[in-house]
């Protein structure tokens, strides 16, 4: 099996995603070429095989027509069977467009390989797919975290420099940087987080005081932070912070794919749920069935007490 | 200015799913169903759009007749018109099909902007709105936040990862994706209720409007297997507190 893997680099970096790429072309024991607009003079991925390197100085960070361009003159030249993105803004931005030129099968967000065949999560990570493609070409995009290196990356690609047209439609202005200040969630050892559960804003303090209880910072899942009930500097899931505390607490928390990679590597993860399907279930020690209004004061009272 | 804004029906996530007979999808009987979560941010952000500029909003929504009862939201929420895409298997079509029908039919209408949800809450894939623009040869942007038309110009903000935006400009024609958090979708009122009843709501054939071909397969559909090991505590809630603390205390040091 011949596979392109493409790599990305953003904000002056190459990103360590493209590790778990070439995780992932292992599982099929594929012959690897990649795809990075990158920048040659910095650091490249680290893998034996070919990589096409367009300079990000003329094709930009954020692209999406020139990419599209380039990826095609590589992916002809090449004659893969399988082109693998990441399931990033960048991936998830740039697959489709090349599915759609090159008339591939597409899929997105791939958790697991079984049996060869490809498997993806659906409606909220309640059910899983597996799927197949059914032309020679078909493109991934992989979940974040779903596959990783047992060893480092090594080796040293054979640079080959791509070129082409760098006119786009779409014109990336600049970037604006997370908003910081204030708590800090990734260097707390425990969390515990609101979801969608917990009703209404007001019982964010009941979140908020297990957390003071067990010594910890509390945090929340979109759905909470969107609706301006927490900061958005105290959101776990992909579009927020990836945490890894000793103790994750999730209340009222569905578990949505977007928020389990934001906490899967939690230490000890407990979930406060009234639905014992909720998917959070698939990632926590212990799960608590019950209504987190009732259970959380009573759990706090008794932590104080010890 | 035209602009068109593409829905999905989608069950209530919470529902408790089966598998159907098929094996390929989840039972679609006893479901509560809805608009999908990204689109009500696509049809408030097109709402926005036509009350600031005067522009004529459709929506467009493909599946079986039921898909009418979200589209009435939509309309409520203040689109002008609505098209259902009548297709008994839309749930049965891949990403690129389902593109393929949108393109179809906005092909030719003069649409300056179209808005779609940056994914679907049941099958996520993400790829549909992306395939409609390049099916329709038009500039996309994913998964915005952000969203400020001047003349002839948007400039969007990207969610990308860690909390980080960036900010896109593209000229019109062109399809953005919207995603959650974008702008605060409105419930619709009574009155826009009843008027929307009114609304005219046109139905296309899907046939009519030739669908590619599949180019991806659902070989199976399957429920995730529980990571094990896991203990679950039900009951008094006073003695899920006394045992959850006692295993805190044995399995972790953070009561230590």
């Amino acid at each position: 099996m011949k596979m392109l893997l493409v790599a990305e680099y953003r904000q002056k970096k190459l990103l360590e995603s493209y590790t778990e790429l070439l995780a992932f072309a292992g599982q099929f024991g594929a012959e690897c070429a990649m795809f990075l607009v990158g920048d040659g003079a910095a650091e490249l991925p680290k893998f034996a095989g070919r990589l096409y390197l367009a300079d990000v100085a003329t094709y930009g960070e954020y692209n999406p027509d020139a990419h599209k361009r380039l990826l095609l003159d590589v992916v002809a030249q090449e004659q893969p069977e399988m082109i693998v993105f990441s399931h990033s803004s960048y991936g998830w931005d740039l697959a489709p467009r090349l599915a759609a030129s090159l008339k591939a099968a597409q899929v997105s967000e791939v958790v697991a390989v079984d049996a060869g065949r490809l498997v993806v999560p659906a409606c909220n990570a309640k059910l899983r797919r597996t799927v197949a493609g059914n032309g020679a070409v078909t493109i991934a995009t992989l979940q974040a975290g779903a596959f990783s290196l047992a060893d480092a990356a090594a080796g040293s690609p054979e640079v080959i420099a791509v070129k082409g047209e760098g006119q786009g439609r779409v014109a990336l202005l600049g970037y604006e940087a997370a908003e910081h200040g204030g708590v800090d969630l990734t260097k707390s050892e425990v969390i515990v987080s609101a979801g969608r559960g917990v009703g209404k804003p007001e019982n964010i303090t009941l979140v908020a005081g297990l957390a003071k209880a067990l010594g910890g910072e509390y945090g929340a899942s979109r759905p909470v932070v969107d609706a301006q009930w927490v900061e958005h500097n105290r959101q776990v899931g992909t579009t927020g912070l990836t945490v890894s505390p000793k103790l994750y607490v999730a209340c009222g928390i569905s578990g949505a794919v977007q928020h389990l990679a934001g906490m899967k590597k939690s230490e000890f993860v407990v979930a406060i749920n009234t639905d014992r399907d909720a998917p959070i279930g698939d990632v926590a020690d212990v799960f608590a069935v019950a209504d987190l209004k009732q259970l959380l004061p009573v759990l706090t009272e008794k932590l104080q007490a010890l | 200015m035209k602009l068109l804004v593409c829905i999905k029906q989608v069950p209530d996530m919470e529902s408790k799913f089966k598998i159907d007979t098929d094996g390929v999808w989840y039972d679609r009987g006893d479901l509560a169903w809805r608009m999908n979560e990204y689109d009500e941010y696509a049809v408030e952000q097109a709402v926005q759009v036509k009350e600031a500029t005067g522009a004529d909003l459709t929506v467009l929504c493909i599946g079986p007749d039921q898909v009418k009862e979200t589209m009435k939201k939509a309309l409520a929420m203040g689109c002008d018109r609505g098209v259902h895409i009548a297709d008994d298997q839309s749930h049965r079509r891949d990403p690129f099909q389902i593109a393929s029908l949108i393109a179809a039919f906005a092909r030719d209408k003069g649409f300056d902007l179209i808005f779609t949800g940056m994914q679907s809450q049941d099958r996520g894939s993400g790829q549909v709105g992306v395939m409609a623009a390049e099916l329709l040869g038009l500039p996309a942007v994913t998964t915005i936040v952000g969203f400020a038309l001047a003349g002839n110009t948007i400039t969007v903000k990207r969610e990308l990862e860690g909390g980080v935006k960036a900010t896109v400009e593209a000229t019109l024609p062109a399809l953005v994706t919207c995603q959650l958090g974008l702008n605060t979708p409105r419930y619709p009122t009574l009155p826009n209720i009843m008027k929307a009843k009114k609304k005219e709501l046109l139905t296309v054939a899907a046939a009519d409007l030739s669908p590619a071909d599949a180019l991806l397969n659902t070989v199976k559909l399957t429920f995730p297997e529980k990571k094990g090991g896991g203990v679950f505590l039900e009951g008094d809630v006073g003695e899920v507190a006394d045992r959850l603390i006692r295993i805190l205390k044995e399995k972790t040091s953070v009561l230590a």
